[in-house]
C-alpha cells in the first residue's frame, strides 16, 4: 500500500473577500508541482462563500464537477437552463463535456455557505453536457458507507463519466469498517469533513487527507464522532 | 483570430490556443493574457491554428475543447512535423481553474 498525507494546514488557501478557498490541489493561483492531482482527482476546494456573494457566469468545458454543500444553500443557475437550490445533505454534478455556463450563489442573506468544490477528469472528451442532484438520506450514512456518486446511472447516488465511486461516512465514536476498493488500479482519496479518523495506522484530523493506492482494501476507524468522504478514482486513466 | 501577432520586443512564452466554443475560447485567451510573461491568441478553426502556427514564433499549443479527434490527430501531427520542438498541451475545465498549473507544469518541463 502506498500513501501520501495532506494535512489540513498545508493546502493552498485564498482570500478574495467574498470567497475563501483552501485548495488540496493546485488551482487557480495556487500552484505545487507535487500537488497537481490524485490519479483522475484534480480539485478538491473547500469553499466558503459570504452571504448573498457567489460565483457568477462562467465557462467550463470537459470535466466532470462535482459539489457537495456543507452548510447553508447553494443556488445554481446553468446555459442548460436549469435554475435549483442544493443545500446540506444534497449533491451536485455537471458534465461540463462541450462546453456549458453556469453560476453558483449563496442562496440566503444572513449567512455563509460551505460547500466542497470536485472535479474529476473525465473519460472521454466532448460529452454532451448534463447535470443533476440528488438529496441524500442522513441515516444511510450514519456508522455506514453511503454511495453518492459512481460511474454507472443504475446504480445508487449520482453518476459521472469516469470510473470513480464516492462514499459519505458520519460515524460515531469508535465505529470502525473496511473499505475494499471497486476498479482496478484505483486508489482513494479520504477527506475527513469533520473529527478524527485512522486509516490503518495513519491518524487524520479535520479537513486532512489521504490518499491511498496499490491496496486492496484499508481499515477506517473513527477516534472520534467524524464525518468523511472517500472519492475512488483511477490511478491511470486517458481521455 | 483572436488578439494580434506578438509585437512586444522582449519574448513572452507564445501560447496559441485552439477551441471551437467562441466563449469559452475567448475566456481562456483572456486568463492566460492576464499573466505579464505569457502571450495567448485564439484560433477556432483548424485552418486558423495553422496559418497561425505557420506565420508566428509559437511556443506551445494548447488544445481546449470541442475539438474532433481527427482534427486534432491531424494537428499535432502537422505541429510536430513544422516544429518538433513544440510543447503541445491539454487545457482541462475551460476556465480559470487549472491553466496557470497547466502551463506551469509545462514549462517546467522545459526546464527539466
Amino acid at each position: 500500500m502506498k500513501t501520501v498525507l495532506h494535512k489540513a494546514d498545508t493546502r493552498g488557501y485564498a482570500k478574495h473577500g467574498w470567497l475563501q478557498s483552501y485548495h488540496t490541489f493546485s488551482f487557480a493561483n495556487y500552484y505545487n508541482q507535487d500537488r497537481v492531482h490524485f490519479g483522475a482527482l484534480r480539485v478538491l476546494n473547500d469553499d466558503t462563500v459570504e452571504a448573498g456573494q457567489g460565483f457568477g457566469k462562467h465557462p467550463h468545458d470537459n470535466m466532470e464537477i462535482i459539489s457537495i454543500p456543507l452548510e447553508g444553500d447553494l443556488e445554481h443557475q446553468d446555459s442548460m437552463g436549469n435554475t435549483t437550490v442544493i443545500k446540506n445533505g444534497d449533491i451536485q454534478v455537471m458534465s461540463a463535456g462541450t462546453g456549458v455556463y453556469h453560476s453558483e450563489y449563496n442562496k440566503n442573506r444572513d449567512q455563509r455557505v460551505k460547500f466542497l468544490q470536485i472535479w474529476v477528469f473525465p473519460n472521454k472528451k466532448n460529452v454532451e453536457p448534463r447535470y443533476d442532484q440528488i438529496t441524500l438520506k442522513a441515516e444511510d450514512r450514519h456508522n455506514k458507507l453511503q454511495q453518492v456518486l459512481s460511474p454507472d446511472r443504475n446504480d445508487e447516488g449520482v453518476w459521472i463519466h469516469q470510473d470513480a465511486w464516492f462514499h459519505l461516512g458520519q460515524f460515531d465514536n469508535g465505529v470502525s469498517t473496511e473499505y475494499k476498493l471497486k476498479g482496478k488500479n484505483s486508489g482513494v482519496y479520504a477527506f475527513i469533513l469533520k473529527g478524527d479518523v485512522t486509516i490503518n495506522d495513519q491518524k487524520l484530523n479535520t479537513r486532512d487527507g489521504l490518499g491511498i493506492w496499490d491496496a486492496d482494501k484499508f481499515t477506517i476507524t473513527a477516534d472520534s464522532d467524524a464525518e468523511f468522504l472517500l472519492m475512488e478514482v483511477p490511478m491511470e486513466f486517458s481521455v | 483570430l483572436q488578439n494580434k501577432p506578438l509585437k512586444n520586443a522582449m519574448k513572452k512564452v507564445e501560447i496559441l490556443v485552439i477551441g471551437r466554443h467562441p466563449e469559452i475560447l475567448s475566456t481562456v485567451v483572456r486568463l492566460i493574457n492576464n499573466n505579464p510573461d505569457w502571450y495567448a491568441s485564439g484560433a477556432q478553426t483548424d485552418e486558423e491554428a495553422l496559418q497561425y502556427f505557420i506565420n508566428q514564433s509559437v511556443d506551445m499549443v494548447m488544445f481546449g475543447g470541442g475539438i474532433e479527434p481527427d482534427s486534432e490527430d491531424g494537428l499535432r501531427k502537422r505541429f510536430k512535423e513544422l516544429k518538433p520542438e513544440i510543447t503541445i498541451i491539454q487545457h482541462y475545465g475551460g476556465g480559470s481553474g487549472l491553466l496557470s498549473a497547466e502551463i506551469q507544469q509545462a514549462l517546467a518541463g522545459w526546464n527539466s
